[in-house]
């Protein structure tokens, strides 16, 4: 249960960047969460509703946009969604894959005036 | 009006620098730093204990341990013969990061350090978003839990570069097929490299140490 200091960080960041902006209130901040990044969303936004009160972010929304893994075959350089985290080459079988996405825990952006 | 900012922010950015730091100071000091991760039980602070009885004569070994509670581990290094060790109580965190281990290491006396562990928190799920700085996870199980951990905890067998399987002199009194167990990891990550071993019994130990010492003389060349 890292969720709520991933959050913490998320508010952090935002904040910062709204403000060294001018902004005197963010509605909607935009993350991607990777299915391979240890992070449940529901946690997530759990933690950032708790956090935000205190931030003075009383009215933001989270919107996460939850990416699937997926992966490049080394030898034949097919790129396959990973069902079930089997990192094997629907094709050639392979088990030698390089991580195209699913490891993002990124801020994509944030919405305010 | 409401305007829509672009940032393009990772959300552990200020982890990740600090890892980037503590990872280019320990190549500078040419110390091969491994990050031991693995759920509460499966034989980390074990292995320490023997890996410093076994190599602490020719390699200058430094050990940071991390625990929620308590310092016993630091202190069971300590008494293994661990000289240059930091425990770090993490006070309720489920993971160590950057900022805590760049702490401990300012305490530990690096100079002509060969190799560094790092005990992380027991805990499969939070310690594969944090990079420490290490220059590889060592992930453990052990054959006294289910052999489909791999699969259920896919991140950090992703992440890291080699699995230990220990306690295989418990092999055949519990359910835990060895073959399924290196299967599952192998599904996740085809790049893992395996050494079956029992701290308690020593079985397979000198395989590990073998690759600590190799690993740790190639960064001196």
């Amino acid at each position: 249960m890292h969720e709520l200091s991933i959050a913490d960080n998320i508010i952090n960041a935002v904040k910062e960047a709204s403000q060294s902006r001018g902004m005197l209130a963010v509605s909607k901040i935009g993350v991607r969460i990777g299915s391979l990044s240890s992070v449940d969303p529901d946690a997530l936004t759990f933690g950032f509703d708790v956090l935000k009160r205190d931030q003075g972010m009383m009215d933001c929304e989270l919107a996460i946009e939850f990416v699937k893994t997926t992966a490049r075959c080394t030898k034949c350089l097919y790129e396959f969604k990973v069902e079930d985290c089997v990192f094997v080459c629907p094709q050639c079988a392979s088990s030698q894959c390089d991580l195209v996405s699913g490891q993002e825990l990124e801020i994509a952006y944030f919405e305010g005036e | 009006m409401t305007e829509r900012v672009s940032i393009e922010k990772k959300v552990l950015s200020e982890n990740d620098q600090l890892a980037s730091a503590i990872r280019a100071d320990l190549a500078k000091r040419k110390i091969f730093a491994i990050n031991l991760v693995s759920s509460p039980g499966s034989g980390k602070t074990s292995l320490i204990e023997k890996t410093i009885g076994a190599l602490g004569k020719e390699l200058k070994i430094a050990v940071v341990a991390g625990d929620v509670q308590t310092e016993n581990d630091a202190n069971r290094i300590i008494k293994a013969g661990g000289k240059l060790v930091r425990p770090i109580v993490t006070g309720g965190a489920c993971h160590l990061d950057a900022k805590m281990v760049g702490k401990a290491l300012e305490q530990i006396e690096l100079d002509n350090v060969d190799l560094l562990i790092i005990e992380n928190v027991g805990n499969l799920v939070c310690p594969a978003s944090y990079d420490l700085g290490e220059a590889m996870k060592v992930v453990i199980m052990s054959t006294t839990e289910g052999d489909d951990k791999p699969l259920k905890y896919p991140a950090m067998y992703r992440r890291s570069s080699v699995a230990i399987i220990n306690k295989i002199d418990l092999l055949g009194t519990s359910d835990f097929d060895l073959t399924a167990a290196r299967g599952n990891a192998s599904k996740i990550n085809g790049d893992l490299k395996f050494f079956e071993m029992s701290t308690r019994s020593g079985t397979g130990l000198e395989a590990w140490y073998g690759w600590l010492r190799e690993s740790v003389s190639n960064l001196k060349k």
